[in-house]
């Protein structure tokens, strides 16, 4: 029995389980033969149970316990040993682990055994899971093998030093001599790895960079003899000579000559040639072609070589292979903005890859077609692209309306042809379009005032033929809300005349709002339009006012909400509704002659932003509906409720208010509130300052009569929980006529936040005469008028 | 840089598992996964390259593969390499199994695991290509193959020396024994 034989019988073994089970059954019993096998002195056998522990490892299931054999079998002096401790260390220890530290000197040791091969593993190891550490240990160790005498170890050192280098940036310097001579170097693996290693260093240095600008004309020698003879056909990959090599030279060349022109016109001549003599009809010579572009694209080159390189990418995109057609694309996505104008020129074959049937390719035809779009071929490229909606993949429809939105944005030839467009895509794809689809379109339709009849017309005719398209739906209600008066009009030049009445109308709306397929922020768009229209129409009020009182009891609560609030309009605010209802304002600053406004008495501000989404315009009409209703409570000086109001003689009245202004006095920060007036005399209590327990108001008594008050008192009386301060009135004396009063401020505790409550006896003497009265106060006014005081006489 | 090598047949079973860059076990096998979905619903007539998984590393990267018979070769690379020279790649690659295994298949794969990884090592190393001569390639794997089982050879004797001797009565050879003697016992072990 051969040794190798072991795994695999194991793997039989495994493969001949029939369920998951079983097979974790077998493999829980290998790995404790495993670990046997590990604890056990050396028997010949350690290699072998590696080897099946990767196994193990590569199928999911835990393999870390084998890490420590790993590092023992890389210590072995059998090669084959060594050989699987390797390769289970790169793949079961990494960097971060203190066993890849037990290594550092088993690696030292190997990168200097006579056996190359020995060499090739520590290697290979270093480069592929070095830490920080190992690196900055080793890196002397590295640096002598890239001048070791054969090929096979210097290209591999190579590729460690650039492992290396990307750990430990810091060692670049001691790697910068070599790589330099190792373009001297014949064998193309080591001049592979030589071009990988300068690329890296001259990607992290800019000095480097510079000093490597001097090696343009070796790349350019080198690239030259592989362009032009074929020496080494072992290297030969149909046809072309090392593209492998070609490509990385060509990338090294680009990044020296990005943004140098001395470097650029060393290598332009090269790419001239690579870029005409090269095969493209294998992906090889592709490759090397592609690679060439890139580089023409990325340094200052010529401009007739970037325009080969573009008709080079043109070229690509009628190539067979997809995958040639793909990078294509790709590339020309990334210079269309550079050169416009060249790629331009293959507009029509971009165009012709939306029909690829690779979505890979659809999707960068379609990046690169919206960014091809230009005011000159708007018209075109769009009919392309609605073509495209109407058939795309899915995956693609949201981006595809999202890209024809913007385009029609920034290059629409017309505001019609730009509400054409865009309810075009949304009569296609209405279901794939963006949120913000429906404000934008909002704002654009009423910016466009001489088209207000004509796009409610088509947003009707939409709605009535499909109301499955929610975007469509929503713009199509706000603007049979806003414009519903043109739309019963039926005169509209670009629409053949079709007559709508107000039933049909309403019927739409209804149907709306009564469809399972409408989403509840459309049965909010639809509600809001009934209401508008209410304002809009003249024979249907009632039937709006039924619509409108069913909703008032709907289970979704915004819609009920809004329902509510309407039905408020209507019974109690009817004379309100109309103002409110009118037309939206435009939503520019810079809009044209008001038009919107022109219909109603009143020019109302345009909205400060421009591009406001409409929903919360919408939300806000209640808003506004409370604060006109606070508006009305302001502006009157009675109390809503009807109280028991004094009872007086209408001629003191009445000379009590005049007097009262001649008296001039002075404006109070809240307005005082009269809670006594008798005989002429009257009490107002002011509330100067509250808190959440403490509350200081000011009594100011005045006098109306003929004659002089004096002898004024005033007492109060509060609840036992609440502690009560009287501050010294201002006098005791109040002036005839109105002209005096007395004043006196009395500070409330409340620290049980009880519900206030104070009497007040008001005592004076009137012409020798004592009066003395009493009330209570139940409730204080409040600098935000929160509540209302009534008031009672005793 | 190349990120991971994987390769994985049409049921997403792992054939050869091969990252550059550390991942935890767990999500090794969780990316075997997310790749096998990402390229086994694509068509054999779209192109070879797509956006690399989330738990890969989302877009920065590319999956570029081939699809052979049973077998799924993907290469996750980040924009410092070639596309098309990436499929080349995939290709001297598989050409270079097909060479050292003679007809190579799945089978193949299964069973000498540890070969194709030492074979693997010889086209990629750290995540870099290293050789894309197939010759080459072919040739070194070879010596060192050759060197692993002269190898064994060696270390097969002292092991047979080491019973040889346990299974000798030293203390019962007499003192004067001759030389003729010893030799004429040594020849009767051998079938040990």
């Amino acid at each position: 029995m051969t040794p190798s034989v072991r795994l695999q019988e194991m793997i039989r073994v495994i493969r001949s389980a029939r369920t998951q089970g079983e097979e974790r059954g077998i493999i829980q019993k290998e790995c404790a033969e495993i670990r046997a096998q590990f604890r056990q002195t050396d028997n010949g056998e350690r290699s072998h149970s590696l080897a099946k522990l990767l196994y193990v490892h590569m199928l999911g299931y835990p393999a870390h316990f084998g890490q420590m054999e790993c590092v023992r079998l890389i210590a072995s002096p059998r090669y084959s040993e060594k050989r699987i401790g390797y390769l289970g260390a790169m793949m079961l220890l990494d960097e971060k682990q203190d066993a890849s530290l037990l290594i550092t000197n088993s690696i030292k040791n190997d990168l200097s055994h006579s056996s190359q091969y020995v060499q090739s593993l520590a290697l290979c190891t270093l480069a592929c899971m070095g830490s920080s550490e190992m690196c900055r240990d080793l890196a002397p160790e590295i640096e002598r093998l890239l001048r070791a005498s054969t090929s096979y170890i210097k290209k591999k050192a190579t590729l460690c030093a650039v492992h290396i280098i990307r750990k430990v940036p810091e060692l670049a310097e001691l790697f910068t001599p070599s790589a330099r001579s190792l373009l001297s170097e014949k064998n193309h693996g080591v001049l592979h790895g030589a071009v990988v290693l300068i690329t890296e260093l001259c990607e992290r240095n800019a000095e480097t960079l510079d000093k490597f600008r001097k090696a343009v004309p070796e790349l350019v020698t080198i690239m030259k003899g592989l362009v032009t003879s074929s020496y080494s056909p072992e290297h030969n990959v149909a046809g072309i000579s090392d593209p492998f090599l070609q490509v990385r030279i060509l990338r090294l060349l680009r990044i020296l000559g990005h943004n140098n022109d001395s470097a650029s016109d060393a290598m332009n001549d090269l790419l001239a040639q690579v870029a005409t003599n090269t095969d493209s009809s294998k992906t090889a010579g592709s490759a090397v072609l592609y690679e060439t572009v890139l580089t023409i694209m990325d340094i200052n080159s010529e401009s007739g070589l970037r325009v080969l390189a573009v008709n080079i990418l043109g070229r690509f995109l009628l190539n067979n292979d997809r995958n040639i057609r793909y990078i294509s694309m790709t590339s020309l996505q990334k210079i269309v903005q550079t050169d416009h104008n060249a790629v331009q020129r293959h507009r029509g074959t971009i165009v012709d890859c939306l029909k690829d049937q690779d979505t890979s390719v659809k999707r960068r035809a379609l990046e690169l077609s919206l960014a091809l779009v230009s005011p000159v071929n708007i018209r075109s490229m769009m009919k392309e692209l609605l073509i495209f909606l109407s058939s795309c993949p899915v995956e693609l429809r949201s981006q595809t309306a999202s890209g024809i939105f913007n385009a029609a944005e920034r290059y629409s030839p017309s505001k019609r042809w730009h509400i054409d467009t865009i309810l075009h895509v949304l009569t296609t794809a209405g279901g794939d379009v963006r949120d913000e689809t429906v404000p934008n379109l909002i704002q654009l339709i009423t910016t466009a005032s001489e088209l207000h009849c004509y796009t409610v017309h088509k947003l009707y005719r939409a709605l009535v033929k499909d109301i499955s398209q929610q975007s469509l739906v929503q713009v199509a209600c706000w603007c049979i809300g806003e414009y519903g008066d043109l739309l019963l009009k039926g005169e509209c030049e670009e629409i053949e005349p079709v007559q709508v009445t107000e039933d049909d109308v309403l019927d739409a709306l209804e149907t709306v709002l009564q469809s399972h397929m409408s989403a509840p922020a459309t049965r909010g768009f639809a509600l809001t339009a009934t209401m508008k229209l209410s304002t809009r129409i003249t024979d249907n009020v009632d039937r709006i006012r039924s619509i409108v009182s069913i909703y008032g009891s709907c289970i979704d609560l915004e819609l009920q909400q809004r329902a509510v609030e309407y039905n408020a309009l209507f019974k109690k605010y009817d004379h309100m509704r109309a103002a409110v209802l009118e037309r939206m304002p435009l939503m520019e600053k810079n809009s044209p002659g008001h038009t919107n406004g022109d219909s109603s008495g009143e020019i109302k501000e345009p909205e400060p932003a421009k591009t406001k989404p409409v929903e919360p315009i919408l939300l806000s009409e209640p808003a506004n509906q409370v604060c006109d209703l606070l508006d009305l409570l302001g502006g009157t000086d009675t109390p809503v409720q009807p109280s028991s109001a004094p009872t007086s003689t209408a001629t003191t009245t009445s000379s009590a208010d005049l007097l009262d202004l001649l008296g001039g006095l002075e404006p109070t920060p809240v307005p005082a509130v009269t809670v006594y007036e008798k005989n002429g005399v009257s009490l107002k209590i002011q509330c100067d300052s509250q808190t959440d327990t403490d509350i200081t108001v000011t009594l100011i008594a005045s006098n109306s009569t003929q004659n002089d008050i004096s002898n004024f008192t005033l007492q109060a009386a509060v609840p036992k929980s609440v502690q009560l301060q009287m501050k010294a009135p201002s006098g005791n004396v109040i002036a005839a006529h109105g002209l005096g009063q007395v004043t006196q401020t009395v500070l409330l505790n409340n620290p049980n936040k009880v519900s206030l409550k104070m009497r007040v006896r008001v005592s004076y003497s009137d012409q020798g005469t004592m009066l003395q009265d009493t009330v209570q106060i139940d409730s204080f006014p409040s600098p935000s008028w929160n509540s209302q005081p009534s008031i009672g006489v005793l | 840089m190349i990120k991971a090598i994987l390769i994985f047949n049409n049921h997403g079973k792992p054939r050869l598992i091969r990252f550059y860059q550390y991942f935890a076990e767990d999500m090794q096998q969780q990316i075997i996964r997310e790749t096998f979905h990402l390229v086994s619903k694509r068509d054999d007539n779209v192109c070879n390259f797509l956006e690399g998984g989330s738990l890969i590393g989302g877009s920065d990267y590319k999956l570029i593969y081939r699809h052979y018979a049973t077998l799924y070769f993907v290469f996750c690379v980040d924009s410092s390499e070639s596309e098309l020279g990436i499929l080349d790649l995939i290709q001297v690659f598989v050409e270079t199994l097909d060479k050292c295994f003679e007809n190579v298949c799945e089978l193949d794969l299964i069973f000498h695991m540890d070969k194709v990884h030492y074979i693997l090592q010889e086209v990629v190393m750290g995540g870099m290509v290293l050789e894309t001569n197939m010759n080459e390639i072919v040739a070194q794997v070879e010596l060192q193959n050759r060197m692993e089982k002269s190898e064994g050879g060696l270390s097969a004797a002292p092991a047979r020396a080491v019973s040889a001797v346990k299974n000798m009565n030293l203390p019962e050879i007499p003192r004067n024994i001759n030389i003729g003697d010893i030799n004429i016992k040594v020849p009767s072990l051998s079938p040990f």
